[in-house]
């Protein structure tokens, strides 16, 4: 409890204390820059790894829901021996492991599929049109092969249907290309944490005669620390900001295709979505804040 | 105040310091003397625990100095002000700046009104320098500056290392008479100094005490000087 209570009084000391503290640290600009640019390229780059994160999220969801409704069993056959045969392919499908359900598609749904090319008045009853079964996979699917030859077995006539079989290594890759989006965003905030603790240190470094001095005089570690904490979160905020915006107006005019447009154009974010990169200037800033108050407190402690 | 018992320093296993047995009361008065090199900044580094002692015991303001914690050594160096041989300022820090930096660090400049800052930088004769930077002054205004820094916390303890040691004999006595003041105000002071003239001058106007350093003790000089 104690130690919760110094902890929570050093982080409003750092945050929140009088900023005498940053003019006793000259002030350097060609870090201060490097922090800047280095925190704004990191941000830039998050951004797109957040667009391709969430691109790929959305892209394999829809495929994988697609992916559940495209098999389908065709059977064309006498008109005597089709409810047999639409019987066996039911009873045949209900018992295939990997096959969540099968459903026999009414006249009116067959009607409907075939309007576009016949129009709407078609005598369908009179027609020897094949029937169609929709097959609901479960999610680890069936045994395409197996249940192909049982089908021929039981009913001569079935043929199935699964040409969107090729779309399942798309899901997987899609699948595989969100959590690289998600490591890439990761790997961004570690080297903008490793550069920041990097140009921390060296000015730390450069400013050991100053801190000796503040230290003779009696400030605390805290009160040293906030100096280039607050200086180095600053710098690393107006870089994330300016990144971040830069980004965002680099994916905003992309180029927009329509609804199955390519993986490409689909980079991007929609509606609300937009939130999400403005996450990244205040993450960029708490982990600079962290990152700062880390190399301060571990030099403060070797110099004697 | 400050009590040494049998407290010893060494550089590196080299002797500098050792067994020191002292006991300096509060409102006392002291210069330390010895040649150069014999090791009166390092006694007087003891004393604000820019160093430990690396044999006995070394009390200050009643706490002893083993096992102080960095917060610890913080809280006593502000109750004790130091004019350092070198000065030691910021140097890109006006003169103002760098007096009320002790006020400033612990959070208490709210604590001094501009006219007892006036006061102060007056009292040792710097009102028209304050807004130099400190290459900008003489080593005799650094040290006049130093010594208004190093009181500017109302200290209980005063260590001052070679104050006037680059100054002619007027700026010297008048050094001496701002800390004799100091004195008379109840602070201890602890001089180190290797100018007699300086001793006996203050030894003429209060009973102040002489510790000479000699083959790595600290001794009382007797009244012969
Ligand atoms: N950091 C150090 N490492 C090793 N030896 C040191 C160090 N600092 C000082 N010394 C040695 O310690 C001895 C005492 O030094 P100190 O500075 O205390 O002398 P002093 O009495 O203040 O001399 P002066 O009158 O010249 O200021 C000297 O021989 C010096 O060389
Ligand atoms: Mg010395």
């Amino acid at each position: 409890m104690k130690k919760l209570y110094v902890f929570l009084n050093n982080l409003t000391d750092i945050s929140m204390g009088d900023v005498s503290a940053d003019k006793a640290i000259p002030p350097s600009g060609y870090t201060a820059n490097l922090t800047s640019f280095t925190a704004g390229a990191m941000a830039f780059l998050a951004v797109f790894a957040m667009a391709l994160s969430l691109a790929t999220g959305r892209l394999a969801d829809r495929w994988s829901g697609e992916l559940a409704r495209t098999t389908t069993v065709r059977i064309s056959a006498p008109e005597g021996q089709m409810q047999a045969q639409l019987d066996a392919v039911v009873n045949v499908l209900e018992t295939t492991t990997g096959i969540a359900s099968a459903r026999v598609m009414t006249d009116d749904e067959q009607r409907r599929l075939l309007e576009p090319w016949f129009g709407p008045d078609l005598p369908l009853e009179n027609l020897p049109i094949p029937r169609l079964v929709e097959v609901m996979e479960a999610d680890i699917g069936p045994d395409m092969e197996g249940l192909r030859l049982r089908l021929s077995a039981e009913a001569p006539g079935a043929v199935l249907d699964d040409h969107t079989r090729w779309r399942r290594p798309l899901v997987v890759a899609a699948n595989r290309l969100r959590s690289l989006g998600t490591i890439a965003i990761l790997l961004i905030a570690g080297s903008t944490a490793a550069m920041i603790t990097l140009a921390a240190q060296s000015a730390l470094a450069a400013n050991g005669q100053i801190i000796s001095v503040l230290r003779l005089v009696g400030a605390r570690d805290v009160y040293i620390a906030r100096a280039f904490v607050r200086r180095f979160t600053m710098r690393a905020l107006l870089g994330a900001i300016i990144g971040t915006t830069l980004g965002m107006i680099a994916i905003f005019f992309l180029p927009s295709a329509a609804e199955e447009g390519a993986f490409l154009t689909g980079l991007g974010f929609e509606g609300w979505y937009w939130m999400w990169p403005l996450l990244i200037p205040p993450l960029t800033a708490l982990v600079a804040f962290w990152a700062t108050r880390a190399a301060a407190f571990r030099a403060l402690a070797r110099i004697s | 105040m400050l009590q040494l018992q049998e407290a010893g320093f060494s550089y590196g296993g080299r002797d500098i310091l050792a067994d020191v047995s002292l006991d300096v009361a509060p409102g006392s008065f002291y210069f330390l003397t010895g040649p150069s090199g014999a090791g009166k900044t390092t006694f007087l580094r003891l004393c604000y625990q820019a160093l430990m002692p690396t044999r006995g015991i070394i009390r200050i303001l009643d706490r002893d100095v083993r096992g102080l914690e960095r917060e610890d050594i913080t809280q006593i160096r502000r109750r004790i002000g130091v004019v350092h041989q070198d000065c030691k300022f910021v140097d890109h820090l006006s003169m103002a700046e760098n007096i009320k930096m002790p006020l400033q660090v612990s959070g208490r400049s709210s604590e001094l009104d501009d006219a007892s800052f006036h006061d102060l930088v007056s009292w040792v004769g710097l009102s028209a320098r304050m807004n130099a930077l400190p290459n900008e002054l003489s080593s005799g205004e650094r040290q006049r500056a130093a010594l208004a820094r190093a009181v500017v916390m109302s200290p209980d303890l005063i260590l001052a290392d070679e104050p006037t040691g680059n100054l002619d004999w007027e700026m010297a006595q008048k050094i001496l008479r701002l800390l004799i003041e100091l004195n008379k105000m109840g602070k201890t002071v602890i001089i180190a100094t290797h100018d007699l003239q300086l001793i006996r001058m203050a030894k003429s106007k209060i009973p102040a005490r002489v510790l000479r350093i000699a083959n790595n003790k600290v001794q009382l000089a007797g009244a012969d000087l």
